[in-house]
């Protein structure tokens, strides 16, 4: 029953590493690097909601659910506009230079919106208690307590997972995206606006992000500039862990991450080792099995 | 050709060299009518109204000097470098404030492990050091011009194990630790020390890095072990989160820690999940003396009717016993008045009057509140 309790745990929160895994990996697929700054966007994604939250409250009174929908989707548009401004000044300028350029110019623009964010005049470096956006009550369910929230952000991830599938796969979007990742210049010559599908990726990925921040403020409700960081990392081993590039791999490498974590943190002794786990696994990936568990040879990437 | 080039350079470099060296030296100890002290604080990130609290009050003490003439015919002026909550900030804006700016002697932290970065710099600089309110023993015991004026760790954990005991009638206490704070494993590790003397049973132990987002995994097992009452001696940005997330998985037990969770940001965070827990701290404003009277009154009029904490009160008593040793050296000279603290005895001050002992920590007695309403609730004094 512990165990049951430690895996439904581990799942509330990988789910959340899953959501931000996904971005990585789709901006990894399209362009072949690590947008680094994916974890700050996380980061205005709950800042967006923070500040949405009491105009909504207004309309919709308070903790309404229809209230807290439109909170998501604006903080979403709000971060979609974000990441495809990020990708049309920072990395399309760049885009013909070499792969280290455009890596490091990703850190830097991460360090630039971690640092405007702390100043006193844009959010301040302090952390700030996130409102309630729904009711939390505690389920019990078979000895398993949940929190509500919880179980609704693995049902919602679980809604996003299958509209990103649906959206890769099904659409004329999707297809042009899985184009461009097999080969850009062959996808321009067939017609494919490329700046558009990157543009387009982008902005999937900083929305999935922003709900991943919402979701990550529900479940610890105090927020600072700095709060992406931590899953930012987690998620982008996941990715790792799952093969970058590759959809249903950061969905896994997420999950597996969460639960790994959370039963590495449940055992005395080993808790304290709990940060270092994540990153022992990055490490035998990276030398056992550098294609990821879905190995990118096998499932085609996105 | 190229030789001469490379010793035109050496020149230069020299040149410059002895130049800043000029202005340092000017700017060492300020202008003869002024004494430089140096604060450094956490004004920004994860702890920064502890450092907003006790910066109120340091800088309201030096206010309150210098209108009353300052000491030795001169007056203060307070150069504060904020160190952002961060590791290894703090040495470099301690080494910044003694030999930039001068400083003739230190204030400063809230927290041990930001404490224990400038000590060894001040005490090498012989340059003292007053902490107005880190707790762990291993600060003062850094060298002889490091002192504080609270009480320290074994003396908080022993106060803690008693209160389990006595007042949560707790048997069975879980502890849960910050594995990144000095303070929180030295409180950790009295306390354990303290309630299994007491005749408590510790059935529990875990850990956690502060700044985690996430506890349940260890919460889970802490519940699995059905404690009485689960102690976490941390910081309260954590401290909040950890008791919102023991509520979600049924965890519904006492929480209790130390002075690391007087904050009002505790209750802004935690909201209805921290009520009714417990923590120890220096001050509560509702035990009243004269002299913390006054001070609670100056302090409102200062800060717009704010109520001051236990950081606010140390951080005017750690400027206030400055100015005093000071004035009993009869000079700035960074040995006289470490000579003056270390002989303070019963100086009053607003939370309890200081007796500096032989390892340069204050003696004084501790407070218990209680979260109530979303404020924080005197319970009871534990004196040493």
């Amino acid at each position: 029953m512990h165990w049951l309790q430690q895996l439904v745990n581990g799942l509330a929160l990988g789910s959340i590493y899953a959501l931000i895994a996904l971005g990585y990996t789709m901006v990894y697929g399209v362009l072949r690097f690590i947008n680094f700054a994916h974890s700050d966007v996380l980061m205005l994604g709950a800042y967006s909601a923070f500040y949405l939250a009491p105009r909504m409250e207004a309309v919709f009174g308070p903790q309404s659910a229809v209230g807290t929908l439109f909170i998501i989707i604006a903080a979403a548009a709000i971060c979609a506009v974000i990441g495809i401004l990020i990708e049309l000044l920072a990395y399309r300028p760049l885009r013909n230079r070499p792969k280290l350029t455009v890596l490091i110019t990703a850190i830097g623009v991460s360090l630039f919106i971690e640092f405007t964010c702390q100043h006193g005049a844009v959010f301040g470096a302090d952390t700030k208690a996130f409102p309630k956006l729904l009711p939390s009550r505690e389920l019990h369910f078979a000895g398993i307590e949940m929190a509500s929230n919880d179980l609704l952000v693995l049902v919602l991830t679980a809604v996003l997972l299958f509209a990103m599938w649906f959206i890769v796969q099904r659409t004329k979007i999707g297809m042009a995206i899985r184009a461009v990742s097999f080969n850009e210049k062959a996808a321009a010559l067939m017609g494919v606006n490329v700046n558009r599908v990157i543009s387009f990726t982008f902005g999937l990925g900083s929305a999935l992000a922003a709900v991943a921040g919402i979701f990550y403020a529900m479940r610890a409700p105090g927020i600072e500039p700095l709060m992406g960081v931590q899953p930012g990392v987690r998620a982008f081993i996941a990715a790792v862990l799952g093969g970058i590039g590759n959809l249903p791999g950061a969905a896994l490498g997420g999950l597996l991450l969460g639960v790994l974590e959370t039963v590495a943190g449940g055992i005395p002794g080993v808790s304290i080792y709990r940060d270092g786990i994540a990153f022992a696994i990055l490490i035998l990936i990276l030398i056992f099995r550098p294609a990821g568990l879905l190995g990118r040879a096998v499932i085609e990437k996105v | 050709m190229r030789k001469s080039t490379f010793l035109k350079g050496t020149f230069t470099l020299a040149a410059i060299a002895f130049t800043l060296g000029a202005f340092t030296a000017c700017n060492k100890g300020g202008s003869s009518t002024e004494i430089i002290v140096g604060e450094f604080a956490s004004l920004t990130g994860k702890e920064a109204t502890f450092g907003g609290s006790s910066h109120e009050g340091t800088q309201l003490a030096i206010e309150q000097l210098n209108a009353a003439g300052g000491v030795l015919g001169k007056k203060f002026k307070l150069i504060t470098e904020d160190n952002q909550t961060k590791a290894g900030e703090s040495a470099t804006v301690v080494n910044k404030l003694i030999s930039k700016d001068g400083a003739v002697a230190i204030l400063g932290e809230v927290a041990s492990s930001r404490s224990l970065e400038a000590a060894p710099i001040c005490q090498s600089n012989g340059v003292p050091m007053i902490s107005p309110s880190s707790t762990n023993p291993k600060v003062t015991e850094t060298g002889n011009f490091i002192f504080r004026v609270c009480f320290i760790d074994p003396f908080q954990g022993t106060v803690m194990a008693n209160f389990a005991t006595k007042t949560l009638k707790a048997k069975k206490v879980a502890v849960f630790t910050d594995v990144k704070s000095d303070y929180s494993k030295g409180l950790a590790k009295y306390f354990k020390e303290g309630f299994t003397k007491a005749g408590g049973q510790i059935v529990s132990e875990l850990d956690f890095n502060g700044g985690d987002k996430d506890f349940k995994g260890q919460l889970t097992t802490i519940k699995g072990a059905n404690p009485d009452a689960v102690f976490v001696p941390g910081y309260y940005t954590d401290a909040a989160l950890i008791c919102i997330q023991a509520k979600e998985i049924g965890l519904n037990v006492p929480l209790f820690g130390g002075d690391g969770w007087e904050s009002d940001t505790l209750t802004k965070l935690g909201k209805e999940a921290v009520e009714g827990n417990y923590f120890s701290t220096h001050y509560a404003p509702d035990v009243a003396t004269d002299l913390s009277k006054k001070f609670v009154a100056d302090y409102q009029k200062r800060y717009n009717g704010k109520l001051p904490d236990a950081m606010a009160a140390l951080g005017y008593d750690s400027a206030m016993l400055l100015a005093d040793a000071m004035k009993r050296a009869g000079s700035t000279d960074g040995a006289k008045v470490r000579d003056a603290l270390a002989a303070t005895k019963d100086f009053p001050a607003v939370a309890g009057n200081i007796t500096i002992n032989e390892k340069r920590d204050a003696v004084k007695s501790a407070v218990i509140l209680k979260v109530d309403g979303g404020k924080f609730k005197f319970v009871e004094t534990v004196n040493p």
